[in-house]
C-alpha cells in the first residue's frame, strides 16, 4: 500500500494511492473516502505526526559512481550526517534557492523508514525492522561547502531543501529494495539514472551499522545517498526524483521574489 | 508532586568551536588538510532523540571505550517567536575523537549521550548569558569551570548566524558549545553540572553489559 499525508480543504488527512483516468497514483483516496486528484492536494512528508523529532540520518557518497564524480575514494565506513526536521517538505512543494548561489543540486535518494525499535540488529534480521520506503530529494547547496562536519548543515539542512514523498510505501510491497531504478528529470529531461543495486552500504548494512551504537525508533529515516548525475538547478526548474515501485516526487525551485 | 523533568520537543543542535580556547587549540590544524581554512559559518551537529537522558538518569558507557568526554554546555530553548524561551544545562557527551572532518555521528549520537538539566531557566530572568559560569564535578571533585564570556559567538549572535541559513522551530535547542579541556569520565563516575541560578544536572555513568 502507498500511504499519503495531505491537507485538503484546510484539514489534514491520511490517504492511499488511487488510480485516476487509467493512470496509477494519479489521485489519493482520503480517509473519509473521497478521491482527490494529486494536484488538488497540499502534500506533507508522509510521516505520522509525532511529539518527538524523528531522527533523520543521511548518507554521503554511498554510490561508487557519485564518489568518483566528487573525486573521492569510496568510503570504508558510512559517511553519515544528521538532519533536522525543519528541512523537510512534501511532494509538489517549492524549494528555495538563495540568491547569489552558483551550484545547487538535487539528490534522488531511497529513504528507509524504520518500522520498529532497532538496537544491535544483525544484518540477516535487518529487513524485519524496516517499515517502508519513500523518496527523498536531498538538495545540497555546494557554495557553502566548508571542510567542517562535511557535508555541513548550511549545505544540507536549509529550510525546504529536503522534499520527501509522495508516498510511504509498505516494505511488504517492495519486492527487492536493493534493485530499484532511480531517475531524476529536470524540466522533463533525464539528468540522473542509477540503481539502488549500486549502493556501497546497502539497507541491511545500514540498519546493522546504526543500531550498533544508537537505538532506531519507528519513523526514523535513513536517506541512503545518491548516484552520479547531479546538475545545477535554477529558479523555475521542475525536478522530479523517481524511484521504481516507490513513486515520483515533484519539486519546483523558487528564487527570491 | 515533583514536576516531570524538562525534555526538548524539537531538534537539539550542538555547536562546535564556539569557545575561544577551543578554537585556539585547533588553530594549527585549521589551515591544514582536511579542513584547509577556518570555518566561516557556525559548525553544527545534531544530538538525536536517542541521546536524551533526563536529569538523574544513568548513562551507559559503551564497552568498547574506557572513557567518555564530558561536554558541559547550556542549551538555548527556542520560543514560539524564534526568540529564546529559556536556558537549560546540558551534558553533551562524546566518545573522544580527533577529527571533525566527517560528522562523527557514531561518537556523538550514542544512546543516552546528552544529559538534560532538570528545569528551564526563564530567559526573562537572565540579564546576559555571557555571565553564565558552569562547573563540572566528577565524584564531587571540581574538574572544569566554564566561563561563557569566552564565547566566539555570544548567544544572540549565534542565534542570528544560525538563523541566516535555517529556521529554528519552537522547542528546538541550540547548544552554546563546549569549552576546551573537557574532562574524561568512566563507568561508576557521578557527573554534576552546576551553575548559579540553575538546578544542578546529575548523571551517573554505568558500564554497558554484554549484549
Amino acid at each position: 500500500m502507498k500511504h499519503a499525508r495531505v491537507i485538503h480543504e484546510g484539514r489534514e488527512h491520511t490517504g492511499v494511492s488511487h488510480e485516476l483516468g487509467g493512470q496509477a497514483d494519479a489521485a489519493v483516496r482520503l480517509d473519509d473516502g473521497r478521491i482527490v486528484p494529486q494536484e488538488q492536494l497540499t502534500w506533507l512528508p508522509p510521516l505520522a505526526p509525532t511529539a518527538r523529532p524523528r531522527t533523520i540520518l543521511a548518507l554521503g557518497l554511498n554510490y561508487a559512481d557519485h564518489a568518483k564524480e566528487l573525486e573521492f575514494k569510496a568510503p570504508e565506513e558510512p559517511l553519515v550526517f544528521v538532519k533536522g526536521q525543519s528541512t523537510l517538505i512534501g511532494h509538489r512543494q517549492h524549494t528555495h534557492r538563495p540568491s547569489g548561489v552558483q551550484f545547487m543540486h538535487y539528490e534522488c535518494e531511497l529513504a528507509i523508514v524504520v518500522g520498529k525499535t532497532a538496537r544491535n540488529v544483525k544484518r540477516d534480521d535487518a529487513y524485519d525492522f524496516i517499515g517502508g520506503y519513500t523518496v527523498a530529494n536531498d538538495y545540497a547547496i555546494r557554495d557553502y561547502l566548508e571542510n567542517w562536519y562535511r557535508p555541513n548543515l548550511r549545505v544540507k539542512n536549509r529550510d525546504t531543501c529536503t522534499p520527501l514523498g509522495p508516498w510511504f510505501v509498505d516494505a511488504a510491497d517492495v519486492p527487492d529494495p536493493m534493485a530499484l531504478a532511480l531517475k531524476t528529470t529536470v524540466n522533463g529531461t533525464v539528468t540522473q539514472q542509477g540503481s539502488t543495486r549500486d549502493m556501497i552500504f546497502d539497507a541491511p548494512f545500514l540498519i546493522e551499522y546504526f543500531s550498533r551504537f544508537m537505538t532506531l525508533s519507528p519513523g526514523d529515516l535513513i536517506l541512503t545517498g545518491t548516484p552520479d548525475g547531479v546538475v545545477d538547478c535554477k529558479p523555475g526548474d521542475v525536478v522530479v526524483t523517481e524511484i521504481e515501485h516507490i513513486g515520483a516526487l515533484v519539486n519546483t525551485i523558487s528564487g527570491n521574489t | 508532586m515533583t514536576p516531570s523533568p524538562f525534555l526538548p520537543t524539537g531538534t537539539v543542535y550542538g555547536t562546535l568551536l564556539n569557545f575561544r580556547a577551543e578554537v585556539e587549540a585547533l588553530a594549527p590544524q585549521m589551515t591544514q588538510p582536511p579542513y584547509k581554512a577556518p570555518p566561516k559559518a557556525p559548525v553544527l551537529y545534531v544530538k538525536t532523540a536517542n541521546t536524551w537522558s533526563p536529569h538523574g538518569s544513568a548513562i551507559t558507557v559503551p564497552a568498547s571505550v574506557p572513557e567518555v568526554e564530558i561536554g558541559a554546555s547550556i542549551g538555548m530553548v527556542i520560543g514560539a517567536e524564534g526568540d529564546i524561551e529559556g536556558f537549560v544545562l546540558m551534558n553533551d557527551l562524546s566518545i573522544p575523537h580527533g577529527s571533525f572532518f566527517r560528522p562523527p555521528v557514531k561518537f556523538k549520537c550514542v544512546d543516552g549521550f546528552l544529559g538534560i538539566g532538570p528545569a528551564l531557566r526563564d530567559a526573562q530572568e537572565v540579564a546576559d548569558p555571557a555571565n553564565f559560569r558552569v562547573e563540572v564535578c566528577i565524584n564531587g571533585a571540581l574538574k572544569q569551570s566554564v566561563d561563557f564570556s569566552q564565547l566566539v559567538r555570544p548567544a544572540q549572535q549565534l542565534l542570528a548566524d544560525v538563523g541566516e541559513f535555517m529556521t529554528l522551530a519552537h522547542g528546538d535547542v541550540l547548544l552554546l558549545g563546549c569549552d576546551a579541556g573537557r574532562p574524561l569520565a568512566r563507568a561508576g563516575d557521578r557527573i554534576e553540572i552546576s551553575s548559579p541560578g540553575f538546578e544542578t544536572l546529575t548523571n551517573t555513568l554505568v558500564q554497558e553489559t554484554a549484549a
